[in-house]
């Protein structure tokens, strides 16, 4: 979330779209709530099923799963034809003036620079056009061909009202009723929130979704803004949580990323990563990514961790390609893969494509589970009937189940959506051998460290010289490990402005990244958890509910990140003078001599308007990017088909699904074909379970005891099934067995001059647990994930549905 | 026994003065349920079990997101959902159903024993199971089918309002686990004022005919609703004028109980009549036909 959850009640619009709040986030929603009857607010609903949220929605329309780009690209499109703009903002705080190369281009569905072959773009072509001293070249009137603007003026012009409804499904009257709300959003003193959850991120378009609405959101002037955003609803109470401390793949804590094979060295690993500032006088905030990483540095490796040997890169893991779920199970589907370690997660019921799941853990030699219930995964070898149906005697993987605490059996921080770190304290003791995951991982690190120190190995350095500073070895306490995300002060820091005093004594936690050195006199696990642990105490356990604004940012209410900071980027919440758009929603102003507020301003405190530094300091340009040459798949969004798709053809160009999506060659012959699979199916929560864990618990099995499959009336008349009847639903890759819930909640929709049915697949049910055995929904979904962090595409593909 | 210390306003199948309220006040309370506010996210169903140690069975689904799919002896609330359409656009309606807390219980009336159901002085309508006898006449003198019989002990059980957590000052479990309130509790009389605040912002939006639900039939209630289409109870399963039914007015009326007499003294009557007539009655001889065909398996 760039804003809170709280935040939510100052919204005049709230949009939801790509999420289901009142069925997934019930807590949150009561926000909503509090925006429609205490601000006379508004909520607008665009969902594939009319969801418990469109229940208590003022305004629905549905929308075939799948074709989100070509919606919220024809709001981009209604927005400019109509001149709902915020121009103050989009001129002051947005890349629109800013020029593209002339060679980059768009035709038919493919943007310069495509290599068919390699399914990769040469994204050489998508760059800014720079001045000679390396400064983007602008035009502020907006008015050349090759500003940015007038470029994605050209690119969304194809999106009108009625290619929107022929793609979407949703009709035109609805659209543009749906246009016009959004749109009175554009006044400088009204906001729009944004909503949104998996629905839009487990697409193989799903960063592009997300780049359409900070598109639609920029051009409204709602960033930054005390009830706009973009609001990533998060789907555990820690996955905020797990993506700030770099549990992917290719991360490292705080966004910092893993070094490749081409970075030599730190210095060259460095250079790439830290970005030359793009406009003068920007504050370009990654300029101090050598602080925050040679910070993390000292944090590991303590003293170990030298200058002269480069703060021990060399011992970083050099990666080769992103190990993303996807690619994993494919690795272990290829037999390169032989053990696995499966932390608090459940891949065989949570990953798609289940039977190429089952067919990758048999070929392990040994997978451990580390959890506090049996889940599917961990009992993936045993005979369940129909719903496993596996013959144990042929299965040689060696299963190591290690029994753990659950949340409430543990002290800790969770991440809220809203980047909240808030600490919570043990209730109960674990019961039977279940021991806390830091104990289990600190056993498992002393046993691996003990086998190298005796046996030596291939490159023990980076265990054997890790930092392991714990009171107790084997089970490090959650406060010693929160101590050092906050870091400390290896020396005395002292303070450039003032010759003679200190920034920070030597021994003493942090008090915020701003003190952070590359020199090896800081260590700091975690940049942007920099001030949770401070000299004054642990910050996350404060729990003072008081609200001096009334805009819901209760400053002294646990701690968020980054410095204690509830909405992002709020310095665009103000003119270019520095005075706030809206008077009676102050976040932050300029005083004459420095930045204050109700909110810490995301801004350098000291920086007058006149001097020009714009509000979006983690850009190098300082603005918010209309066009984002990053990307994998293209500097705009542009509609793509989902890879089972229902139809022959895109509507928007010759090009089917999104050009720079990985598919592994044996699973192009995954994907279903609407001749055999003519229906577009869904998968989501129910409010009543918690993912693949509630099942265990009486009171959810009670109150959602057993699979259901929803269709519509339009398709159960088809079909010829009643309500409760059982069904068969297949997909190219397998098939369940479930009762139908027919419905009119789910459309029967007219998209591209056929009738479209949606399948709504409720994920719950297992073969483990207190609820009727069920089987896998992710039997189902396809192998495939978003073109640029490979998120798998659960939300939309096609199945049959047929009477049992 | 001390009524008044109870705070004990009335008592089934007795005759008591009201308890004298000038000893302590005690505002009638009441739960509001703005349905315009609810998600059905069954919150107030499991805080409801978590706090009454229910457990109810888990049972299969049945073609709806409801489960169970009715109220139970275990379960004292259920979320209804309802696919409708109201004016022309579709409706997914969420109801939550369980006891209302009559001003002028039917289930109170109709109980013929003593003390099985009370109603305290701040309205709460509660069962007493040590004194149920299990004959059901509650459930047939509820207006709205709320109470039901549980197998295992033949005794009738409902929604308390959590009266252990009201008497101490909590409010009832399902108000605490409601996350949008749609659920709030306190006294009548505030519930009131929010209610029909809550209309003025409903009629802003459209929903010209949102009412307030409070059946004056039974007195109204001490758990009442804000309907966004208040004209139509009965799509959300309402009775439009709920009342005590006529037959258990007539029971418990001071006619039913001279006709008891009456009926009573007339049998005895006949059968001193009986007996002057036509004498003792004779025991027929045990190899009698008439009895053989009795003792037939």
């Amino acid at each position: 979330m760039t804003n809170s959850w709280v935040d939510i009640k100052n919204a005049d619009l709230i949009l939801v779209m790509g999420g289901n709040p009142a069925e997934a986030h019930p807590c949150g929603f009561k926000w909503v709530l509090e925006a429609k009857a205490k601000k006379k607010a508004r909520l607008v609903v665009v969902d594939p099923r009319f969801t418990r949220t469109a229940a208590v929605a003022d305004l629905y329309a549905p929308i075939r799963p799948g074709s989100d780009i070509a919606f919220l690209g024809g709001v981009i499109r209604y927005l400019i034809a109509n001149d709902k703009l915020q121009h103050d903002y989009v001129r002051n705080y947005t890349s629109a003036a800013m020029l593209v190369r002339e060679d980059t281009g768009f035709d038919d569905g493919l943007f310069t620079g495509y290599d068919e072959a390699k399914r990769k773009y040469d994204k050489s072509t998508w760059n800014y056009q720079v001045d000679r001293d390396g400064m983007l070249r602008v035009d502020p009137t907006l008015q050349d061909p090759n500003c940015v603007f007038q470029r994605m003026k050209k690119h969304y012009d194809r999106y009108t009202p009625e290619l929107v409804e022929r793609t979407t499904g949703t009709p035109k009257a609805k659209f543009l009723q749906i246009c016009e709300a959004i749109a009175t959003t554009s006044a400088p003193d009204r906001t729009m929130t944004s909503l949104y959850a998996l629905g839009w991120t487990q697409h193989s378009v799903g960063s592009q979704n997300i780049r359409s609405i900070a598109i639609l959101q920029l051009l409204l002037g709602n960033m930054g803004m005390a009830g706009g955003g973009v609001n990533a609803l998060r789907g555990h109470s820690n996955i905020q949580g797990l993506t700030d401390l770099g549990l992917l793949s290719h991360s490292l804590p705080g966004y910092l990323t893993l070094p490749t094979d081409d970075d030599a060295d730190l210095k060259t690993y460095l250079d790439k990563r830290t970005p030359k500032p793009l406009r003068p006088g920007q504050f370009n905030y990654w300029s101090n990514y050598p602080k925050f990483f040679v910070s993390m540095m000292k944090s590991w490796f303590g003293a170990a961790a030298t200058k002269d040997n480069d703060f021990a890169f060399s011992w970083l893991p050099k990666i080769d390609a992103p190990y993303d779920v996807l690619r994993v199970m494919q690795l272990m589907n290829e037999g390169k893969v032989n053990g696995y370690v499966c932390q608090g997660f459940n891949p065989l019921s949570s990953f798609p494509d289940k039977p190429k799941v089952l067919a990758g853990l048999r070929k392990l030699k040994f997978l451990v589970t580390i959890d506090p219930l049996p889940t599917e995964t961990s009992e993936f070898w045993q005979n369940h009937g129909e719903f496993n149906d596996v013959d144990p005697s042929q299965i040689q993987t060696e299963v190591f189940r290690l029994p753990s605490s659950l949340f409430a059996e543990e002290d800790g921080s969770l991440v809220s959506s809203a980047r909240w770190l808030q600490w919570h304290w043990k209730a109960a003791e674990p019961p039977g051998e279940a021991k806390g995951d830091l104990e289990i991982v600190g056993e498992l690190f002393l046993a691996l460290k003990g086998l190298y120190a005796k046996e030596g190995g291939a490159f023990p350095d980076p265990v054997l010289q890790l930092a392991w500073p714990y009171r107790i070895a084997r089970a490090p306490a959650p406060d010693e490990v929160a101590r050092e995300f906050n870091g400390q002060a290896l020396a005395d820091v002292p303070d450039p402005k003032n010759p003679g005093s200190l920034l920070v004594k030597q021994g003493e936690q942090l008090p915020g990244f701003a003190v952070l050195q590359a020199d090896g006199s800081t260590a700091c696990g975690c940049w942007i958890f920099a001030g949770s642990w401070t000299q004054a105490g642990n910050q996350m356990a404060r729990r003072d509910p008081s609200d001096p604004s009334g805009l819901g940012i209760t400053p002294a209410w646990a701690w968020s990140w980054p410095a204690n900071r509830r909405i992002l980027y709020n310095r665009a919440s103000c003119n270019a003078d520095g005075a706030p758009y809206i008077p009676t929603r102050k976040l932050v102003w300029w005083n004459g001599a420095k930045w204050v507020g109700n909110d810490v301003p995301d801004f350098k405190a000291d920086s007058a308007p006149a001097d020009g530094m714009q509000p979006f300091i983690m850009n190098a340009e300082g603005v918010g990017r209309l066009w984002a040459p990053a990307m994998a798949d293209g500097p705009f969004p542009e509609h793509y088909e989902p890879f089972d798709t229902p139809l022959a053809k895109n509507p928007f160009g010759k090009i089917l699904n999104d050009p720079a999506a990985r598919v592994y060659a044996d699973d192009w012959k995954a994907f279903g074909k609407p001749d055999e699979f003519p229906f577009v199916a869904t998968t989501y929560r129910l409010t009543e379970h918690f993912h693949f864990w509630t099942k265990h618990a009486r009171i959810p099995a009670v109150l959602q005891p057993e699979a259901f499959v929803e269709v519509s009336e339009g398709l159960a008349r088809k079909k010829g099934i009643r309500n409760a009847d059982w069904v068969v639903v297949k997909s190219k890759r397998g098939q369940v067995k479930l009762k139908a819930l027919v419905t009119k909640r789910l459309p029967t929709l007219q998209v591209d001059g056929k009738e479209i049915e949606v399948v709504g697949l409720p994920i719950h049910w297992g073969f483990m647990g207190q609820t009727r055995k069920g089987f896998i929904t992710n039997t189902l979904t396809p192998p495939v994930g978003d073109a640029n962090i490979q998120t798998p595409e659960y939300k939309a593909f096609l199945v049959n549905v047929e009477k049992a | 026994m001390a009524l008044e210390t109870q705070d004990i306003l009335r008592r089934s199948a007795t005759t008591m003065e009201s308890a004298p309220s000038a000893r302590s006040f005690r505002p009638e309370v009441a739960k509001l349920i703005d349905l315009s506010r609810c998600i059905g996210c069954k919150a107030c169903q499991a805080a409801c079990m978590e706090w009454n140690d229910l457990r109810d069975v888990i049972g299969t689904f049945q073609g709806t997101y409801a489960n169970p799919i009715d109220l139970t002896d275990q379960s004292w609330t259920v979320m209804r959902f309802q696919e409708t359409e109201v004016d022309g656009n579709f409706a997914w309606l969420i109801f939550k159903d369980g006891c209302m807390h009559c001003a002028e219980p039917g289930c109170l009336k109709a109980c013929p024993a003593p003390g099985a159901v009370v109603q305290y002085a701040n309205g709460i309508v509660d069962f007493q199971q040590d004194h149920c006898i299990g004959c059901g006449y509650c459930i047939t003198g509820c207006p709205f089918d709320v109470p039901r019989l549980r197998k295992e002990d033949s005794r009738v059980y409902k929604c308390t309002l959590c009266s252990d957590r009201v008497s101490v000052g909590l409010e009832p479990a399902c108000i605490k686990a409601c996350p949008t309130q749609a659920l709030t509790f306190g006294s009548k009389a505030e519930m009131r004022e929010l209610a029909a605040h809550r209309l003025v912002d409903l009629n802003a939006r459209g929903l010209a005919k949102a009412a307030v639900y409070d059946p004056s039939g039974v007195g109204g209630t001490h758990v009442f609703y804000v309907l966004p289409h208040g004209e139509r109870p009965e799509v959300y399963g309402l009775p439009r004028d709920p009342s005590v039914g006529a037959l258990v007015g007539f029971w418990r009326s001071g006619v039913a109980r001279a006709l008891g007499v009456a009926t009573m003294f007339g049998v005895l009557v006949a059968g001193i009549l009986h007996y002057m007539r036509y004498g003792p009655l004779e025991v027929p001889d045990e190899s009698g036909g008439a009895g053989g065909k009795e003792a037939q398996p």
